[in-house]
């Protein structure tokens, strides 16, 4: 804001500061609420621990086995983040491959539609036949549960470049190479990170489900042994974390959106920017 | 006996295959060095169609296309194009924007890195000629729609072509701003002298800017008929409420009508 802005204007400020304070306040808000809902009704309707235990009593379970809580996040952890990065290189790979050739879109692009119709907790088994229980086939399934979203997104950004634009550079001589990196790659970034917030999420779903199925570590694997031993406070307290983990991998992937393509969510965040003229 | 610098000789375009749309048939023209021409016409009479034979972005179904005085046989770097929408890529500054060609068109991709202190004063000087000093590290969507298209003019012209192809390039404009930029771009015109094809839908831009504008039938689009404007230049915009001024502006709207009245209108 100008210094010499009217009294008014510092009004507005402040009200939008405030505004922007109970933003930021809010999702803590709604969990917090959330939690006390749940231990409410839990002990107003009088539920078992065994069907539903209250957050109080998985918040126990927690401290409890906090030390093997925290062995298996970190194991599931790595295998969701290696199968996620592998997804990210493949379906970078193939979403320009896609997006910038008709012929690969039309030749692959019902092949990877019925690929990824297959359930991948059916995939599993034949993972664990090729590689044995373990790391690589929660990496594997993580990696096959998250590549699509990223292809599909990379492909629509780079195919859609307008065709003005391309007739402009087409005309100046630009190799389709050149069309790619100058306008393609650009453009599909906003749609790439949009894609990585959905493929961090479904990478967790995929390395868990691949250890509930096979594996002797991870937080699947915990969460099995768990309420094979009707410990069903622990069980919650694993979904809990594997909740809790989703949300910072999320959350490192807005950030980065946030720094490389700031352009595509113009005037969200800063009314300054919009000008007239 | 010079030949003229753009050359169409009896062209047609059908699109998708032989039973396809017919766009253009039978259309001639030529347009000499330095010249700026305008192309009028009823709306869908393939005047797009045209620029993009001329620039070498298609082929032509039928009939040659010759610039500088060689078949065009595919993408001329000696045009620059600029279009209705301005199409500056949003994650680069205005001054990047335009010096997006010279990393591309050849000889400048090579000596990009070598010169590029000279390039850039170059897309900075041509900035300033269309009133855009200033604006250089600000990106086109915190500049007005009037300002993105300057720029995209600038774009168009960074790589000094010969031959500028401007389809539309101020049809989504308010009549103020739109006003303005003839301005900018008679003055870029004057300061440069490539040659123009103006291709418009907008009789009064047509006249004050064109020294000869040509109607196109419609589709499919050939063209009909040719009017020159001998108004001496630097022509200024009170010159467009002139009887004479309106009188070609008139003379050629009657035409369109009389190019549109002939065609059945099943033209989609």
């Amino acid at each position: 804001m100008p210094r010499e802005a009217p009294r008014s204007a510092e009004a507005l400020a402040a009200a939008a500061a405030r505004r922007r304070r109970l933003e930021r306040a809010l999702p803590w808000l709604v969990i917090a609420a959330m939690f006390l809902l749940w231990e409410a009704a839990v002990r107003g309707f009088g539920i078992e621990p065994f069907i539903l235990p209250a957050p109080s009593v998985i918040a126990e379970s927690m401290a409890t086995w906090w030390r093997p809580l925290l062995a298996n996040a970190w194991a599931t952890l790595l295998t969701t983040v290696a199968g996620f990065l592998l997804a990210v290189a493949f379906g970078l790979l193939l979403g320009i491959a896609i997006g910038s050739s008709v012929l690969v879109y039309r030749g692959l692009y019902p092949l990877l539609i019925g690929f990824n119709s297959v359930p991948k907790v059916a995939v599993v088994p034949v993972l664990v036949i090729w590689f044995g229980a373990g790391f690589w086939p929660a990496v594997l399934t993580a990696f096959l549960i998250s590549f699509f979203p990223i292809v599909v997104n990379v492909a629509t950004g780079i195919a859609t470049v307008e065709p003005e634009l391309r007739d402009v550079l087409r005309a100046l001589g630009a190799r389709e190479r050149d069309i790619i990196a100058k306008v393609g790659l650009p453009r599909a970034m906003p749609y790439f990170f949009a894609s990585l917030k959905v493929a961090i999420t479904v990478a967790f779903v995929g390395s868990i489900i691949s250890e509930t199925v096979a594996a002797n570590e991870g937080i699947g694997h915990l969460m099995l042994v768990a309420s094979s031993r009707f410990d069903v406070p622990l069980v919650f307290a694993g979904l809990i974390v594997t909740g809790v983990m989703g949300v910072l991998m999320y959350w490192i992937a807005v950030t980065i959106e946030e720094r490389t393509t700031g352009w595509a969510t113009r005037g969200q965040n800063d009314p300054r920017l919009a000008a007239g003229g | 006996m010079a030949t003229p610098f753009v050359r169409i000789d009896g062209v047609a375009m059908r699109y998708g295959g032989a039973e396809g749309t017919l766009a253009l048939q039978g259309a001639s023209l030529a347009v000499e060095e330095g010249e700026f021409v305008a192309v009028v016409g009823p709306s869908g009479c393939g005047k797009s169609t045209l620029m993009r034979l001329v620039t070498g972005l298609w082929p032509p179904t039928e009939g040659h296309v010759a610039v500088a005085g060689r078949e065009v046989t595919g993408p001329l770097a000696i045009a620059g194009m600029a279009f209705q929408n301005p199409t500056l890529l949003p994650w680069r500054t205005i001054l990047a924007n335009v010096m997006l060609p010279l990393e591309v068109v050849e000889p400048h991709r090579r000596a990009l890195r070598a010169r590029r202190a000279e390039y850039e004063r170059k897309a900075r000087d041509l900035l300033r000629l269309v009133g855009l000093e200033g604006f250089e590290a600000k990106f086109p969507w915190q500049l007005s729609g009037g300002m993105q298209q300057r720029a995209s003019l600038c774009r168009a012209l960074v790589h000094d072509p010969r031959l500028l192809m401007l389809d539309e390039p101020f049809g989504a404009l308010d009549v103020f701003t739109r006003e303005d930029l003839w301005d900018v771009l008679q003055e870029v015109w004057l300061a440069r002298r490539p040659t123009v094809i103006l291709v418009t839908h907008d009789l009064k831009e047509a006249v004050y800017l064109a020294d000869r504008v040509l109607i196109m039938s419609a589709r499919p689009g050939r063209i009909i008929a040719e009017r020159s404007v001998p108004h001496p230049r630097p022509r200024r915009l009170e010159l467009t409420y002139e009887p004479e001024f309106q009188a070609i502006v008139h003379e050629l709207r009657d035409r369109i009508s009389e190019a549109r009245r002939a065609e059945p209108a099943d033209a989609a």
